[in-house]
């Protein structure tokens, strides 16, 4: 029951949303309607309450046992909850709006804009070319880096064209093999969790 | 130079400067940062789902609505509510309803949409027609893109020993892959450096007023 | 032979400031480099403007967060001075993850103050978020108003005259995606093959080269890739004579030039050290 339960509504309702598609009767639609825009959205609001659970544990799992860095644990709690009431209480206020765009925009922007230095540090010490294959990934990196900015037309006129063919041709023929086999992928995963022969979704236990 | 005298940009810029300063090396200061972003990321989430999607889709329609069909929206609240199950250690198998729910229909739905989407628009666009050839260039490219699919198709078919003639065009398909693993690597370094040029201009010109 | 063991043992933090400096010296002494245009961005420019006075209105969806920003927000501010100034009704979608929304706001922010005599409900609506992510997209193709029920502010879609015209995908002329995830694919499978609206996609360039395939399909109308790609959008604006504002990603391309020459010597120059004290050990 505790797990059959869930795989037969995974079952039937992985059937009916793939029937649902063919089907243009009105009845089909309304269900369709009331399904996806009403029901299965509301469903998806409570999800959170996963995502809230594992970071409050977490951290104060930190704090009470003291592990290095815990204080760090404080600031990512207090922080959550001063958000959090901040907009709560002024309905989406100046602070709540000033936080975002002067606190949590930066400091995302700038933890993912160290990857530029790394990136720099990684293609010195990393970017080989040990073999044909490396050599003609170095060639395309080097060709696609020069060709997509202004210094590239300097060097060569037709260079952007170049790269341009590059990237409709040659790297779409790979892009588009990699799509076609990630959608045959991505129709057995589908498949597989109707059928009830992925599982892995239910966790363990029980 | 022209330094901002607003107190947020120099929040902003100091909360900058305290992640760069991990390139030095780790420190209280990045740690800080770090943790304060967290918190305030989580907490956003949560203000923008009560007040877009709470409120609206479940507060305003039971409490302020008037049709009686209204009364319906308690079933996927119910479901919904399975998910405070796993608070429970005795009945948090409950959970498992609504994520079968959400995933079977998302998989039931994304079948037949992949099919066109992923599968059949991209085999379309790979074959060959006789008005391609109209002109040189673009009946050359056109093999060029038909002969890279087929044989990065067949480079990731393992079923087969990659022998003699399937060898030799799983080959060709490596090399393919290699200028379009190429062209990403010199795109990705692109878009890096994009997000660092982002925070410089906004250090240069917002903070310090060095730039226009 | 040392100088080259030398070079291969560098700590990186020098390379670390060298990548520092090199961004910071074009953009304090910039060269203005021209910005060429392509044609993925430039059948995107075109087939929103030919959206003018036909009555469907333009959905821009903010399909990013911070650590985009950089790249995508100056295409949302760009697509949004476009349409505003060709008084191209625009539907702005905070995005499919409630953390995108903010980015919305701050485009609107950036653009509003050049465009005094819009109006709020009848020129835009800011949708705000709602859970769903595929569902949302599902949903909106039977209705808007009954997706989100309300806008980012709290006002009801069905009250708004603009949504009273244009109330699902029959009525929006292009979907323009602006992101640095899977977004792209999402509204291409769940939108554009269901309800046959056209997609046109602004992307970072990590996910740009992957996009091409859908490019030549014609799943997508057009695609802006990366900085250069909203430099280019930028200077095609700007040639039609629409305010502009700062050029963020157009003043950014000299400082991107730069520090691509300075990888393309670090890589050459970490190949040949490689080679030769390989060959010493030899």
């Amino acid at each position: 029951m505790r797990r059959n339960l869930p795989l037969a509504l995974a079952f039937i309702l992985g059937f009916v949303m793939i029937f649902q598609y063919f089907i243009p009767h009105p009845l089909s639609q309304k269900f369709y309607d009331i399904f996806i825009q009403q029901w299965l959205i509301i469903i998806s609001i409570f999800f959170y309450i996963l995502s809230w659970r594992s970071f409050v544990l977490y951290h104060t799992n930190k704090i009470r046992r003291k592990k290095e860095g815990w204080w760090a644990s404080i600031v990512a709690i207090v922080s959550f909850l001063f958000m959090a009431l901040a907009g709560i209480i002024t309905k989406k206020g100046y602070i709540f709006n000033q936080m975002y765009n002067y606190v949590y925009a930066p400091l995302q922007a700038t933890m993912f804009s160290l990857l530029a230095f790394f990136v720099a540090s990684a293609a010195f010490r990393a970017f080989r070319a040990r073999n044909l294959e490396a050599t003609l990934l170095l060639i395309a990196a080097t060709i696609v880096m020069l060709g997509r900015v202004s210094v590239g037309s300097y060097i060569w006129k037709g260079l952007p064209d170049f790269v341009e063919w590059i990237l409709e041709y040659p790297n779409m023929a790979a892009q588009r093999g990699i799509r076609i086999g990630v959608g045959l992928g991505m129709i057995a995963t589908s498949l597989k969790i109707i059928l009830g022969i992925e599982r892995t979704y239910l966790g363990g236990g029980d | 130079m022209n330094i901002s005298t607003d107190i947020w940009v120099w929040i902003a810029a100091l909360l900058t400067l305290f992640i760069y300063s991990f390139l030095y090396k780790d420190n209280p200061f990045y740690k800080f940062a770090e943790h304060l972003f967290i918190g305030i990321g989580v907490g956003y989430t949560t203000v923008l789902l009560w007040f877009n999607s709470v409120i609206p889709k479940l507060w305003n329609p039971l409490v302020h609505g008037t049709s009686p069909m209204r009364f319906f929206l308690i079933i996927p609240i119910l479901i919904g509510a399975l998910m405070f199950s796993i608070f429970s250690k005795k009945n948090n198998w409950l959970i498992r309803i609504p994520i079968a729910i959400y995933i079977g229909a998302g998989s039931g739905l994304a079948i037949p949409l992949d099919f066109e989407g992923l599968i059949f628009e991209q085999v379309k666009g790979t074959i060959l027609t006789k008005s391609m050839f109209n002109s040189f260039i673009v009946g050359f490219s056109s093999i060029v893109l038909f002969i890279g699919v087929i044989a990065t198709l067949v480079y990731f078919y393992f079923s087969k020993e990659h022998k003699g003639f399937v060898g030799k065009t799983a080959r060709v398909g490596i090399f393919y892959i290699m200028i379009a693993f190429g062209a990403s690597f010199g795109y990705t370094v692109m878009a890096r450096v994009s997000l660092l040029i982002g925070r410089m201009q906004f250090l240069l010109h917002n903070w310090l007023g060095i730039i226009k | 032979m040392r100088f080259f063991e030398k070079i291969l043992k560098i700590d990186r933090r020098w390379i670390f400031l060298i990548v520092g400096i090199v961004v910071i010296i074009p953009l304090i002494f910039p060269i203005g480099m021209p910005v060429l245009t392509t044609p993925p961005v430039r059948s995107l420019y075109n087939y929103v403007d030919k959206l003018q006075g036909t009555g469907k209105a333009v959905m821009l969806v903010t399909d990013f967060d911070p650590s985009t920003m950089p790249e995508l927000l100056p295409m949302a501010c760009a697509i949004l001075r476009h349409c505003f100034a060709k008084k191209i009704p625009v539907y702005l979608y905070g995005g499919l993850y409630s953390a995108y929304v903010g980015m919305a706001e701050m485009a609107l922010e950036k653009t509003l103050p050049d465009f005094p005599d819009l109006q709020y409900g009848k020129d835009y609506i800011f949708l705000g978020y709602v859970p769903g992510v595929s569902l949302v997209i599902l949903g909106m193709g039977g209705s808007i108003s009954g997706t989100f029920n309300t806008d980012y502010y709290g006002n009801k879609l069905d009250t708004l005259p603009l949504n009273k015209m244009v109330d699902n995908y029959k009525n929006i002329g292009i979907v323009i995606d602006l992101s640095g995830s899977a977004s792209p694919e999402t509204w291409v499978i769940y939108g554009y093959q269901r309800f046959g609206v056209r997609i046109g996609v602004g992307t970072t360039a990590v996910s740009a080269a992957q996009y091409y395939p859908m490019l030549q399909t014609g799943q997508f109308v057009g695609m802006l890739g990366g900085l250069k790609g909203a430099a280019e959008y930028e200077q095609l604006i700007k040639k039609a004579g629409i305010p502009t504002g700062r050029l963020e990603a157009t003043i950014g391309m000299d400082a991107q030039s730069f520090v691509h020459i300075f990888l393309i010597f670090i890589i050459i120059l970490g190949n040949i050290a490689f080679l030769i004290t390989k060959k010493r050990k030899v």
